[in-house]
């Protein structure tokens, strides 16, 4: 079989299988009082998912509410700099909330809505799901409550205080490493113990199937918005994609439209933190082996006896030690690329946007824009590289001002 | 036969309430555990569970949350608490152990070499919070070439379909989650505990026993009207913690004057 046959024999709309699985990885790894709350909503979604008046629905709010589509924005001054291929930008910043999260939330919002369920539990890394998990039970006057590790409650104050604007209550966690991962822990814990009024919205692409199909399913516009974008500006597809991968859900947001358009290149980064080789980063995909965390079978970072280490990164958002595990399947089959960038390296990317673009990317964002700028270099003018910028980098002030040693 | 299934039919036979009791390996110090499990097993406790410290504790309220950390701060592994098993059977071959953990050690260990070493340590059973039936396949195959049974959760939501499902693959016992909540939970509704048991029992021949939010004597006797045994754990824990500065004799101590009226009580319900 040639390269191609063998591609074109993936059907990727088919994935998950029926229990959940991508591959090896992927299902259902949770206790026995969640697992019928998971078929609850397995069955709720299939349902749903093609129901025409749930879709119009949810195109509507993402229309009037989130205000998409988002554009596709061409950084020529950006690109003439760098000397090689042009760059796109998904400006998911601009969204409701700033950032890609809320396309999420909006669609959870609606099954919570349907289910009947009175009050909303979510996680948060750097602040942008509870904001948006925040925005969307203010709308509808559900109950939230956001799980959120002590050290990220610290690095991202101002998106902590938006959540209590908006009435969400924020728990700070102090258990294991304060970060996302044990924000998650704690949330699972409350939706156990709350399991019959309590919807969980899930932030990213992770966690026990249907999750990660069904964040994946919502973030799905952004691709399809710039595959439609960039025919209508360019006349063509793009020959790369680039994302940050936190969980994963900005990216295969991006990536899942274009799969099987096999001319396009897809790139995933990771946190490199201080650096891969320092051990000291969130990057599972570069330097992880397969797990079970959360609730499903990923890359993981661990030790050699399976506990979890922790993970560092600049950006709360990619401080995680797993990631969705549909993208574990991609890296293993070959179909997109996993790279990782470090703090230094995309602190220099979030300067260089806000300067020559005068765009502020969230820190997250930074990351994919500084292997973008690698790779573009590596490409020729005529060529062209579509990056998500998943949100702006307004919650970042705080952190970039501390790094420059400046009190704000 | 195993020794789970020897020890419950012989506790059945005597009309004789099973006592189960949780530890965390490695908890509060790691000369503690080996201890303890001898004199809970002088105070009549009937089954050890041994629990495995994982860093995400997701199924775990703050007080087991905490035992795993500090077993963790003390090197605990899967690997030791295989060791600290070997070594309990030097000198005792008839308590049952059973293993309670998360999926992610023994996936990094490997099913195969897993199962043979826990075998060889003389380990019977394993409970794998987040492993549900619809997961559980492989591992459970290498399992059952050695003889371990594989113990499962039911839980106050699990459906009747599910718990076919669940009961299709389990052996040992069955350890009924008696709330909907993590470990230590204070909501323990005993009526309701009745009906699901009355309505599990429909469906199993299995011993069934109840843990989550048994802390005395009395929450004990009233779980254990209907159940097969009762699981006392975040009590235990709690109670080693607090004493984790003392020797590990004392430390033993107080998780025994904590089971030994809870023991009594099961007791009086001999029939
Ligand atoms: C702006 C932004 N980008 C990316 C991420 C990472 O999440 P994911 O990988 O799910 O897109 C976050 C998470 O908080 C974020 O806020």
């Amino acid at each position: 079989m040639s390269e191609v046959e063998k591609q074109a024999a993936v059907d990727y709309s088919q994935f998950p299988d029926s229990r959940g699985h991508f591959g090896p990885y992927g299902g259902k790894f949770v206790s026995e009082t969640l697992m019928p709350a998971l078929e609850e909503l397995e069955q709720m979604y299939t349902r749903l998912k093609d129901d025409p008046a749930f879709q119009a629905e949810f195109d509507k709010d993402l229309a009037h509410y989130v205000g998409r589509p988002s554009p596709l924005y061409h950084a020529e001054r950006w690109s003439e700099q760098l000397g090689g291929a042009q760059i796109y930008l998904k400006r998911e910043d601009l969204n409701h909330t700033g950032a890609h999260k809320v396309n999420n939330t909006i669609g959870q919002a609606l099954l919570a809505k349907y289910s009947g369920k009175s009050r909303i539990i979510a996680e948060t890394g750097a602040g942008q799901h509870g904001v948006a998990s925040a925005t969307v039970a203010a709308r509808l006057g559900l109950k939230c409550e956001v799980y959120m590790g002590a050290e990220d409650v610290q690095r991202q104050a101002l998106n902590v205080y938006r959540m209590k604007l908006l009435g969400a209550e924020v728990h700070a966690v102090e258990s294991g490493s304060r970060t996302l991962k044990d924000a998650m822990n704690e949330a699972m814990r409350d939706w156990v113990t709350n399991v019959d009024d309590t919807f969980y919205i899930i932030g990213t692409v992770a966690g026990p199937h249907p999750y990660p199909q069904l964040v994946r399913d919502f973030q799905c516009v952004i691709g399809r918005e710039a595959r439609q974008q960039c025919l209508d500006m360019t006349g063509r597809l793009p020959d790369a994609l680039v994302a940050c991968v936190g969980g994963g859900s900005n990216a295969i947001g991006l990536f899942h439209p274009f799969l099987s358009d096999d001319s396009v290149r897809i790139y995933g980064v990771e946190a490199g933190g201080y650096g891969v080789e320092t051990g000291q980063h969130a990057a599972p995909l570069n330097d992880g082996i397969p797990g079970v965390l959360h609730g499903n079978r990923t890359y993981l970072m661990e030790d050699e006896d399976g506990q979890i280490i922790e993970t560092h990164s600049v950006s709360a958002g990619l401080d995680y030690p797993g990631v969705g595990p549909e993208h574990s399947w991609l890296k293993d089959i070959g179909r997109a690329e996993y790279v990782a960038i470090n703090d230094d390296e995309a602190m220099d990317a979030f300067r260089t946007l806000t300067r020559v673009e005068g765009i502020m990317p969230a820190l997250e964002s930074s990351h994919a824009l500084a292997y973008a700028a690698k790779l573009a270099k590596t490409m020729s003018k005529d060529e062209t590289i579509v990056v998500n910028l998943s949100g702006r980098g307004d919650k970042d002030i705080l952190t970039v001002a501390a790094i420059d040693g400046i009190e704000v | 036969m195993n020794r789970i299934e020897s020890c419950l039919n012989q506790a059945r036979q005597d009309g004789r309430k099973a006592l189960v009791a949780y530890i965390v390996n490695g908890d509060p110090v790691p000369e503690a555990t080996l201890t303890t499990m001898h004199a809970m097993v002088e105070t009549g406790v009937d089954i050890i569970e041994l629990g495995v410290p994982f860093s995400d504790p997701m199924a775990e309220g703050p007080v087991i949350a905490l035992g795993h950390e500090r077993a963790l701060a003390n090197k605990t592994s899967l690997k030791s608490t295989m060791a600290v098993v070997k070594e309990f059977r030097q000198t005792n071959n008839h308590t049952p152990v059973v293993l309670m953990g998360y999926a992610n050690p023994v996936e990094r260990m490997g099913y195969q070499t897993f199962a043979q070493n826990a075998g060889d340590a003389g380990v019977d059973g394993l409970l794998t919070v987040d492993l549900p039936a619809e997961e559980a396949g492989p591992l459970n195959q290498e399992l059952k070439k050695v003889g371990i049974e594989n113990i499962f959760l039911l839980a106050p939501t699990t459906t009747p379909e599910r718990a076919d499902t669940i009961m299709g693959v389990a052996s040992g016992f069955l350890y009924y989650v008696s709330l909907k909540g993590v470990t230590g939970a204070g909501h323990l509704d005993v009526t309701s505990v009745e009906e699901k048991l009355a309505a599990w029992r429909g469906r199993t021949e299995l011993p069934i026993c109840v843990g989550f939010g048994i802390k005395d004597a009395d929450t004990a006797k009233a779980i254990a009207r209907t159940a097969d045994g009762a699981v006392v754990g975040s009590v235990l824990v709690d109670a080693m913690g607090k004493a984790a500065d003392q020797s590990a004799e004392d430390i033993a101590k107080a998780v025994c004057d904590l089971l030994q009226p809870i023991r009594a009580g099961l007791d009086e319900l001999k029939d």
